[in-house]
């Protein structure tokens, strides 16, 4: 099809308002009388509360109302289970153990809530919650995942046997036998540890009961407005439709924001029902390293079966997955390990078994990647090793078993995360493999300006890592475009938005369809009163689930306009044209109706309309998948690593990408920039340090290093495309796949930088620190 | 409780207000006078988003009290350019797609308006240690330094 907008670098129509300071996020929410809120969080990561004395903070000036579970009474309950029930697979094992509003007898991880605190300035909520008086019997605490499970372990949840949270087996094929048949049978232990999400924006909530209409109204830095709305009217007792959920501009999602529901979501909405008056929580930073969602610590032991011609005749990973002091999330983020573990191979034989223990740290929930980046570190990795081994080019094994273009749609055999089949739907896998290669001068580098750079006593390392990631699932999506009587376009979605573009590539798509200008269509996301069915925004799906249903939304509405303008140009639909907000004769371009005439003339104030008919240039459409689409790369890059120091320099940094349908590459290669610093976070710069206490030893912006200007590199990316056959826009999504291979790209490329050092890089993150130390232990 | 006249010119407009000694140069701003496009993400002065210009110099109004401001000049986002009539700096962040959630672009744009005006020319290095103290979680940066090469370009006419 030939596309005038879809596809095209469209500047974006939310701009204007974020540039110039006038977008509302949610700490901008100022309501007449409204309260400020601060939490009283635990010292201790694990510890009886023996007593929470609040009574001197009570009687604090200007303070309103102080809360502990106790004040809650009937109303103090945990959160709901976020993803359940788990799936189907024989012999699963899943202890459901949920978040409380504020916790009661007993803390499981430091910056749990305790108290709130709700006064008239949040300068006096803070001082007050000084005032709260609170006598701990500190507990000894679970951090290594481990030691969690041994007998003697103490226990996060007193009620369960153990810190097992959850237990998963899935197969496919007979590992066993591809074992036995195998010429080289490699094995290592991986590592991973946590990181934070760090989204510019922390948390923040504002709710306002209005008594006289019983209605609630809730600001909230969500990405799933309509899961929070149904979750808080059934814990308040009130009907769907009293409960209004806004997700206005949201700085940075990256997963936490989908948590649900965080402490201060159950807390916040609830005491300003109670005190009749609005109440806001704003999360400041030292806050969101104790209390929002973290993700990344998990422990492998791998086993590889390969031929000697370098065939892999299977793989084996049985790994523990940390989820915290409680798993509302589910199963997540170990099973999109799970399916991301063979890669973009094609591996017959899989057995892999996920034990999901429960320590005391914050919960664990999905960070962009979810689980993701761990498959592919874990399969990458275990190629490099497995090459050595051989004695093969690490590219041409890899080679050797990605799956050929012939072979999709090609099934997995297992469930995913969202328990669909794990199916690859389409992909020319080695045509992305042999861009990057072509792009960073593979052959060139390895032979000419590698042994050149180090005659010149440089390290100076290459890496190339193919990576898949599962996106765009179920269950669906819905929109709503109409046509106005301005002749402009207005569509609702009901997912929320948190600086994708949506307001843009949703645009495009509309604009398409019916012949208007981009800057004419107005997308509204994230508020339950204009669109009220949906789940949010996770899983990279936003361009392809809420994408696909604003789509057929558009096409249904484009339907009814020429249907319209046929009879009133009394002119065939095929012989009629929707260009520049008007509908035109092919051949008689005078002959025209504009899109605003049309829609007044379909919902017209007097006459009959005919039986049947729906007033207006309106359609509600939705879009729900079998199973994902998933979206292939490969990234390159040439790093140098100063011997001394061991401080780094990204010399090259390549992207090779298909996406299938690119909506807007504007938009495409800023996700894909941002996926990238975010990886190379995770790589090199980003590790939560924690004492033995469980208390976080860097939890600030001075001592958590984000990727910073100076660090990144410049990026050259290349799109491919395959469209997916699973959706009329061919469209696959891309939101976490810049993170997704770094950490793996980065292992190979230190590895190649020391290849005569030895160096084996089997964890997640590094520092200059850590680097030093392995390098010394090969050394040795 | 103690309170202090403070007299400042915001954007242009004066305004007399008393504040609590404590207040924060960006909860007065966003809070008192309601502009609340400048934004806070750490509050321990790292991040940057909070950026404002004192006279004509990038300073973080996280770090400030609002006494501090007494008898200076701050410029905020919003006194760079209307939705209607963006500052080019503000137009070149459109065109070369140099936001994304816009959180943090409030204190990258003061920034960069105090850079430029110091630096018409700047090398791509040298915007790389300029936006060193801003950081953003969405971009990558890539696309922010692409924007501020346009600015200049612009600026330059």
């Amino acid at each position: 099809m030939d596309r005038k907008l879809i596809g095209k670098r469209v500047v974006r129509n939310e701009d204007p308002r974020l540039l110039t300071g006038h977008a509302q996020f949610v700490d901008d929410v100022q309501l007449p009388g409204m309260l400020h809120a601060a939490f009283l969080r635990s010292e201790y990561a694990h510890a009886r509360l023996l007593k929470v004395d609040v009574s001197k903070a009570r009687a604090h000036p200007g303070v309103v109302a102080v809360f502990t579970a106790e004040d809650m009474g009937k109303d103090w309950f945990p959160g709901p289970p976020l993803v359940s029930p788990p799936p189907t697979v024989k012999d699963v094992i899943f202890h459901s153990r949920r978040q409380v509003p504020l916790a009661k007898d007993k803390v499981r991880h430091a910056g749990e809530a305790i108290a709130v605190v709700i006064a008239e300035s949040r300068y006096i909520a803070e001082d007050a919650v000084e005032d709260i008086e609170v006598e701990y019997e500190p507990l000894p605490v679970v951090l290594d995942l481990e030691k969690a499970l041994e007998p003697d372990s103490p226990l996060v949840h007193d009620d369960l046997e153990s810190n097992l949270a959850a237990r998963l087996y899935q197969k496919k094929g007979d590992y066993e036998a591809a074992r036995q048949q195998a010429d080289v049978i490699v094995r290592r232990r991986i590592v991973i540890e946590r990181g934070a999400a760090a989204a510019m924006e922390n948390r923040g909530i504002v709710a306002h009961w209005d008594a006289q209409s019983e209605h609630l109204t809730i600001w909230d830095t969500t990405q799933a407005p309509i899961p929070i709305r149904n979750g808080t009217a059934a814990r308040l007792g009130l009907s769907e439709h009293q409960v209004r959920v806004i997700a206005p501009y949201i700085g940075g999602g990256f997963g936490p924001k989908i948590m649900m529901f965080y402490p201060e979501e159950m807390v916040i909405p609830w005491a300003a029902k109670k005190l009749n008056r609005p109440v806001k929580w704003i999360e400041d930073r030292r806050e969101n390293f104790y209390a929002t969602t973290q993700e990344r610590g998990q422990i492998h032991e791998v086993e590889m079966a390969l031929s000697r011609d370098g065939r892999v005749l299977g793989l084996k990973d049985d790994f523990l997955h940390d989820t915290g002091a409680y798993d509302p999330y589910g199963l997540t983020i170990p099973l999109n390990t799970q399916s991301h573990n063979m890669g973009g191979y094609d591996i017959r034989n899989y057995s892999s078994e996920f034990k999901v223990v429960f320590t005391n740290r914050i919960i664990a929930t999905p960070v962009r990647g979810a689980g993701r980046p761990h498959g592919i570190f874990v399969i990458e990795r275990m190629m490099d090793a497995a090459a050595r081994e051989l004695g093969m080019d690490p590219i041409e094994l890899r080679k050797r078993n990605l799956i050929p273009p012939d072979a999709f749609p090609y099934e997995h055999q297992i469930i995913d995360q969202a328990f669909a089949p794990l199916i690859l739907d389409s992909g020319n896998y080695k045509a992305v493999v042999d861009k990057a290669l072509e792009l960073i001068g593979y052959e060139k580098f390895i032979k000419e300006e590698q042994p050149r750079l180090r005659r010149e006593g440089k390290y100076v390392g290459i890496g190339v890592t193919p990576f898949i990631e599962t996106t765009g699932v179920g269950p669906y999506e819905g929109a709503r475009v109409t046509v106005e009587a301005s002749g402009k376009v207005n569509v609702t979605t009901g997912i929320g938005t948190q600086g994708q573009g949506h307001f843009t590539s949703f645009a495009q798509i509309v604009a398409e369809q019916l012949g208007v200008k981009v800057s004419d269509v107005r997308i509204v996301t994230g508020d339950t009163s204009e669109f009220h069915w949906g789940t949010g925004t996770f899983a990279s799906r936003g361009a392809v689930v809420a994408g696909n249903a604003v789509h057929a939304a558009a096409k249904s509405v484009r339907q009814k306009v020429l249907k319209l303008a046929s009879k009133v140009l009394e002119t065939p639909e095929e012989e009629l044209e929707l260009e520049d907000g008007m509908v035109r004769v092919a051949d008689i371009p005078q002959k025209s109706i504009s899109l605003g005439e049309l829609a007044v003339l379909a919902n017209p104030l007097r006459g009959a309309v005919e039986p049947g008919t729906e007033p207006g240039l309106e359609s509600t459409s939705y879009y729900g998948p079998q199973y994902g689409a998933t979206a292939f790369g490969t990234h390159a890059m040439i790093l140098e690593v100063d011997p001394e120091t061991m401080m780094i320099k990204i010399r090259r940094y390549v992207v090779a990408e298909d996406c299938g349908t690119v909506l807007n590459p504007l938009i495409l290669e800023g996700q894909i920039h941002g996926g990238v610093s975010m990886g190379l976070g995770n790589a090199y710069y980003e590790k939560l340090h924690m004492d033995e206490n469980g208390q976080l030893l860097n939890a600030s912006f001075a001592d958590y290093l984000l990727v910073s200007s100076t660090e990144m590199p410049h990026i050259e990316v290349a799109h491919l495309e395959t469209p997916s056959p699973l959706n009329e826009l061919g469209a696959k999504g891309v939101g976490e796949a810049g993170a997704i291979p770094v950490p793996a790209l980065f292992a190979q490329a230190l590895e190649n930088a020391f290849h005569d050092r030895r160096l084996e890089v089997m964890e997640m993150p590094l520092s200059p620190n850590r680097l030093f130390e392995l390098l010394n232990d090969v050394t040795r | 409780m103690q309170t202090f006249e403070l007299t400042v010119t915001v954007n242009g407009t004066r305004y007399q207000r008393s504040v609590e000694p404590r207040t924060l140069l960006s909860d007065f701003l966003r809070h008192d006078l309601g502009l609340t496009g400048t934004h806070v993400g750490c509050e321990h002065g790292v991040c940057g988003a909070c950026s404002v210009l004192m006279d004509g110099q990038p300073i973080r109004s996280c770090l400030t009290f609002a006494v501090q401001a007494h008898g200076h000049e701050i410029i905020t986002v919003e006194g760079l350019g209307t939705r209607e009539s963006l500052h080019p700096i503000q137009q070149a962040f459109q065109e070369a797609h140099g936001l994304q959630c816009g959180f943090c672009t409030p204190g990258i744009l003061t920034t960069v308006k105090a850079f430029l005006e110091q630096n018409p020319r700047p090398s791509e290095e040298e915007i790389r240690e300029a936006l060193s103290g801003n950081l953003c979680r969405c971009t990558g940066y890539q696309h922010i330094i692409e924007a501020v090469q346009l600015a200049a370009e612009k600026m330059r006419g």
